[in-house]
């Protein structure tokens, strides 16, 4: 035991077999929310819809998302002859990488962390900005219309709510007075309302909070931003001619995004794992993980109602809501933010 | 140690891919490789322990310029057979460029003054934040010299915008707001008249004389 200790602490591959035993403890349990995130997305619609929704394998249809793994891990891998193999093998990889990579410096609870770096914020808006060579990369090795036509439609999209997002983390960042996620979570503890729910960041930074989460959707390409896969226009868009394995690639990676997403919200806006109530209640008050937990289920709920609920966005109210009206948003609240932080009504002191 | 090893790798891969940049056939794949070459110069400027800057050159040059190199890229039809013709001919002057561009080089960093053989990195202080070291010096030695360069930016963007930003006289876009202000009597009018008596049993309805087939 001393042994293995003094291997696992004091050496330097014992440091590398360390780190990589601490992200398959983050990466297992992430795929196995994808699987359920699949699932309960066709539960909440079904049901939604006045459906059931997936029953059949399984008690309460839970097995139905190993059911669609195996039906993908069995199905054939075609590439078109017309395609540039390499970067169409690679495309799915690139859009993989960034979607787990962004979960290195996400807290979960005080220390339980991959990576507590003084730049955790901005690492992770430059990993996700990384998410779009992939889905640019499979359009045009894919050769084919429907797929560029997506591609192009995404690398816009993305590139463009990047800035209303990366707007909204500016103002999260002013009033936290740093980039470390897990200072962002504990500040929120503390300030004006005495660390109650309404000291949590999302009321103050509303307009910013609700930027974020909408530029969210249009950043993951969900409904009602998904022009880029668009069906009734151009079928699947970028991931047109994927078949198999390599097509799952694309599905792990837009739902590990969107719970990237709701992930940031928690612990940016909603306080990440402390406790709703005041810390006087017995348990409940205590902050733990699993208000973590539940706060990030209840941003990803949001993610199914709006998919739901809104028929899909026309190309060019998409662009004109990102820059026209986001932007702006984002901008005149940092401002006001900023003038707010010099007053004696500073909530952040 | 393994920071030695890191940086010989890094190295590697920025002048390989650096190298493959220029001699790529495909437009698109020396695009990408451009990409990987910003990537790994992020992780030698991380290997520093300028982690700031290494950050922002993936969030701005790999994240969003490369982004839209690409997209051009993608779209232009470029014929670069066409372009590369005349390379043998302009390959003396490049020569002579280069020459210089390594002799300037070789003069500075043998130069006593560099004294690169003992140039060793400063060790941090503990609690050092390369983001708000960064911040503090540029927002109080460097504050006009910042502004100066944020002014420019925007020159240039506005220039660049200005430029290129042709109205065209004919296209059919949709304003909302005057879509969201449409009234209901804007679209439809209600005619108010009398309704038509029915037909009796036996009498015949008028013939229409544009029926067909009639």
């Amino acid at each position: 035991m001393e042994l293995l200790k003094h291997f696992l602490f004091d050496t330097q591959i014992g440091f590398v077999i360390w780190t990589l035993l601490k992200i398959v403890a983050i990466a297992v349990p992430l795929i196995l929310s994808v699987a359920y995130m699949t699932y309960a997305e066709r539960k909440v619609i079904g049901y939604m819809q006045i459906r059931v929704g997936p029953n059949r394998v399984g008690p309460l249809g839970l097995l139905q998302p190993f059911a669609d793994v195996l039906k993908l891990l069995l199905k054939e891998i075609i590439a078109p002859s017309a395609a540039s193999k390499g970067l169409f093998f690679i495309a799915p990889i690139l859009v993989l990488m960034p979607a787990l990579a962004g979960w290195a410096v996400i807290p979960f609870f005080p220390g339980l962390v991959l990576a507590d770096v003084n730049i955790g914020l901005l690492y992770v808006m430059a990993i996700t900005s990384l998410g779009v060579y992939g889905v640019i990369i499979a359009g045009w090795a894919s050769n084919s219309k429907y797929a560029f036509l997506g591609a192009m439609r995404a690398a816009a999209q993305m590139v463009s709510y990047e800035l209303a997002m990366g707007f909204a983390l500016i103002g999260v960042m002013m009033v936290s007075g740093s980039l470390n996620v897990t200072e962002i979570v504990n500040q929120q503890a503390h300030g004006a309302a005495g660390g109650s729910v309404f000291s949590w960041n999302w009321l103050p930074l509303l307009p910013l909070f609700v930027v974020y989460f909408i530029s969210g959707l249009a950043e993951t390409n969900r409904a009602p931003f998904d022009v880029t896969e668009g069906e009734s226009e151009i079928v699947a868009g970028h991931m047109i001619e994927y078949s198999g394995m390599s097509f799952a690639l694309f599905f792990l990676a837009e739902y590990m995004n969107m719970i990237l997403i709701s992930a940031m919200a928690t612990v940016m806006f909603l306080g990440g794992w402390l406790s709703p109530f005041p810390s006087s209640v017995p348990f409940l008050g205590a902050p733990s993980f699993i208000w973590w937990f539940l706060k990030c289920a209840l941003m990803l709920f949001f993610f199914l109602w709006a998919r739901a609920t809104f028929p899909r966005y026309r190309y060019d109210q998409l662009m004109r809501l990102g820059w026209k009206v986001f932007i702006p948003v984002t901008l005149v609240w940092i401002v006001v933010v900023g003038a707010w932080m010099q007053t004696p009504l500073s909530l952040w002191k | 140690m393994t920071s030695v090893v890191i940086f010989y790798i890094f190295a590697a891969v920025l002048l390989l891919a650096s190298l493959a940049t220029i001699t790529a056939k495909n437009p698109v794949h020396a695009a990408l490789y451009l990409m990987l070459s910003f990537f790994s110069g992020a992780m030698l400027w991380m290997l520093m322990k300028a982690e700031f800057l290494a950050v922002s050159l993936v969030l701005v040059y790999v994240g969003a310029v490369m982004v839209l190199f690409l997209f051009v890229v993608m779209m232009l039809d470029v014929n670069f057979e066409e372009l590369r013709k005349g390379f043998w001919k302009h390959v003396p002057l490049a020569v002579i460029v280069a020459v210089i561009m390594v002799f300037e080089m070789v003069t500075i960093l043998t130069h006593k003054a560099a004294d690169l053989p003992n140039a060793r990195m400063p060790e941090p202080a503990a609690g050092y934040n390369n983001a708000r070291v960064l911040g503090n010096l540029i927002y109080t030695q460097y504050f006009l010299p910042f502004q100066l360069a944020a002014a420019l930016l925007l020159v240039g963007m506005i220039a660049a915008i200005a430029l290129t930003l042709r109205k065209r006289k004919n296209t059919k876009y949709i304003n909302p707001a005057d879509q969201i202000a449409v009234k209901r009597d804007d679209r439809v009018r209600i005619v108010k008249m009398n309704a038509e008596a029915r037909p009796t049993v036996g009498e015949q309805p008028a013939v229409d004389e544009q029926q067909p087939n009639a």
